[in-house]
C-alpha cells in the first residue's frame, strides 16, 4: 500500500514537493488554508530578476501535482504523533493518518501599518510592494494616480530590531529595483528614488538588474533610511531621510511611496509547529536539524520542512528546498 | 532691515524638489556611465590629487545628482587628468571624459 504524506502549505514549496512525492508513488495530501493555491506567488505579477510573469510559473507548478489530493480551505486543527505516524485533523472535518509530514508554511508579509511613521493606511498615496504587484495585475489602485515622483523605501520590517524584525528579508532589494524599473516603464516621466541602506543584489542576474535600473531607467539610489513621512494639504507626501553619502539631511516631495514590506514568520505555520512541538528560533522561524547539512530535517523523525518557513528565501531557493525535502522523505520512508 | 545682532542659519537640508536636473540630463545624454556610480570610493582612494586637496570623483558625481554643480567643480579643480580613477572604476565610468565635460559645461 502506498504510504501517505501530508504537505502543509500550498505555496510554491508545497506544490513542488507534492509533485515530486506524487511522482515517486506516494499518496500526497496537500493542505491549504486559503481558497487558492500558490501562496504569495499567486498574488505576484512579475518575478525578479528577469521580469518574467509569475502566472505561468504557478500554472506549471500546479499542473505537475498529478494525483495529489488537494484540500483547500482546510486549516489544521490538530497535528500529533501516533507512534511512528502522524495524525492530522482539518477544519473541513477531514482527518488523515500519514507516515511523514512536510511543513511548507512559508512566510507572512510584514504589516507595513506597524511602521506608523511611513503612513501606510493613513496617507492616501502610500502602498506596499504587494500592492504594486496587485496594481500591475489588475491595473487598478486609487492610490496610484499618474505619479511624477515615486519613492521606494527598502527594509520596511527588515533589519529593524525595534519593529521586532532583525533579519534581512533577502528578496526586497531585488524586488525594489525590479519594481522601480517597472514603475519607470509605466510612468516614463516619473522620477524614481530608491532609499536603501545596503543594496543586497546577491543572486545571478541581480546586479545586471541594478545596472539596468541606473543606466536605462535613471533610477536615483539614495543611501539612507527614510525616517518620517508626512502628508501635505494637497495630499502629496514629504519624505525625510539622510543622504548618508554626503552626510546631508534631505527632503523630497513625492506622489507615491512604495514600502518594501519584508518577510515575517508565518503565524499559521508557527501554530502548526506548536501542535507538533517543533521549536522555533528566537527569530520566529521554524528550527531545522542542522543549519548546514540538515536544512530540510527537524529534530522530530518523519517531520520535514522546506521553503521560507525556515527563513527568508527566493523562489528558486524555495523550489530547490522542496525537491531536497522530497528526496529526504523518500529516503526516510524507504529506510 | 533692522540689525538685531544675530542671524538665522540657513537650512542645511537638501531639498530634492529644488534640484535643477539640467546638468544631470546633459551628462546622462552624453553617456559616460556616471549614473552607474555605486559610491565604492575607489576613485577617491587612488586619486593622487586627493592626498593634497579635496578631490573626489565619487563626491563630484553625488554633488551633480544633488544639484550642487559648483561643489562638483570645486571637487575636481585640482584634477590633473591622470586617469587613475578611470582605471580603478569597477563600473567602467569614463571619469576623464566626465570631468572634462563637466568643466567644459561651466566654462565661460
Amino acid at each position: 500500500m502506498a504510504k501517505n504524506i501530508i504537505v502543509i502549505g500550498g505555496g510554491p514549496a508545497g506544490l513542488e514537493a507534492s509533485a515530486r512525492l506524487d511522482a515517486l508513488g506516494y499518496t500526497v495530501f496537500l493542505v491549504e488554508r486559503d481558497n487558492h493555491l500558490g501562496g504569495h506567488l499567486a498574488l505576484w505579477d512579475r518575478l525578479f530578476p528577469s521580469g518574467d510573469p509569475a502566472e505561468p510559473v504557478l500554472r506549471g507548478l500546479v499542473s505537475k501535482t498529478g494525483s495529489t489530493k488537494i484540500l483547500l480551505e482546510s486549516e489544521v486543527q490538530t497535528l500529533n504523533r501516533l507512534g511512528k505516524s502522524f495524525r492530522i485533523s482539518l477544519s473541513s472535518g477531514v482527518s488523515v493518518i500519514a507516515d511523514a509530514v512536510l511543513l511548507t508554511t512559508g512566510f507572512d508579509l510584514f504589516d507595513a501599518s506597524k511602521k506608523e511613521e511611513y503612513g501606510y493606511g493613513i496617507y492616501d498615496h502610500v502602498v506596499t510592494n504587494a500592492d504594486i504587484e496587485s496594481y500591475f495585475r489588475t491595473g487598478k489602485d486609487p492610490r496610484i494616480d499618474n505619479p511624477e515622483r515615486i519613492g521606494i523605501v527598502h527594509c520596511v520590517g527588515s533589519r529593524d530590531e525595534k519593529a521586532g524584525c532583525r533579519n534581512c528579508s533577502k528578496v526586497c532589494c531585488a524586488t525594489a529595483v525590479k519594481q522601480a524599473c517597472e514603475l519607470k516603464a509605466k510612468f516614463p516621466k516619473a522620477k524614481v528614488y530608491c532609499f536603501y541602506m545596503d543594496l543586497r543584489m546577491f543572486g545571478r542576474g541581480y546586479e545586471d538588474l541594478y545596472l539596468k535600473a541606473q543606466k536605462e531607467y535613471g533610477v536615483r539610489f539614495i543611501r539612507g533610511r527614510v525616517s518620517e513621512v508626512s502628508e501635505k494639504i494637497d495630499k502629496t507626501l514629504q519624505v525625510k531621510a539622510e543622504d548618508t553619502l554626503s552626510s546631508t539631511p534631505l527632503k523630497v516631495s513625492l506622489d507615491l511611496l512604495v514600502l518594501m514590506a519584508g518577510m515575517r514568520p508565518s503565524k499559521s505555520g508557527s501554530k502548526v509547529a506548536k501542535m507538533i512541538r517543533l521549536d522555533t528560533g528566537e527569530d520566529g522561524y521554524l528550527s531545522v536539524a542542522d543549519g548546514f547539512t540538515g536544512m530540510q530535517a527537524t529534530t522530530i523523525p518523519g517531520l520535514f520542512v522546506a521553503g521560507a518557513a525556515t527563513g527568508p528565501k527566493t523562489l528558486p531557493e524555495t523550489l530547490a528546498e522542496a525537491r531536497a525535502a522530497s528526496a529526504l522523505i523518500h529516503d526516510y520512508l524507504k529506510g | 532691515m533692522i540689525d538685531f545682532g544675530f542671524h538665522i542659519t540657513p537650512s542645511g537640508t537638501l531639498n530634492l524638489d529644488d534640484v535643477d536636473q539640467k546638468t544631470v540630463d546633459t551628462l546622462s545624454r552624453a553617456d559616460y556611465g556616471f549614473r552607474t556610480c555605486i559610491a565604492c570610493g575607489s576613485c577617491t582612494a587612488s586619486c593622487p590629487a586627493g592626498v593634497f586637496s579635496e578631490t573626489s570623483v565619487r563626491q563630484a558625481i553625488l554633488s551633480v545628482l544633488n544639484g550642487k554643480d559648483e561643489k562638483a567643480l570645486r571637487l575636481l579643480s585640482s584634477c590633473m587628468l591622470c586617469g587613475k580613477c578611470l582605471m580603478v572604476c569597477p563600473r567602467g565610468i569614463n571619469t576623464r571624459h566626465l570631468i572634462l565635460s563637466l568643466q567644459k559645461q561651466f566654462e565661460g
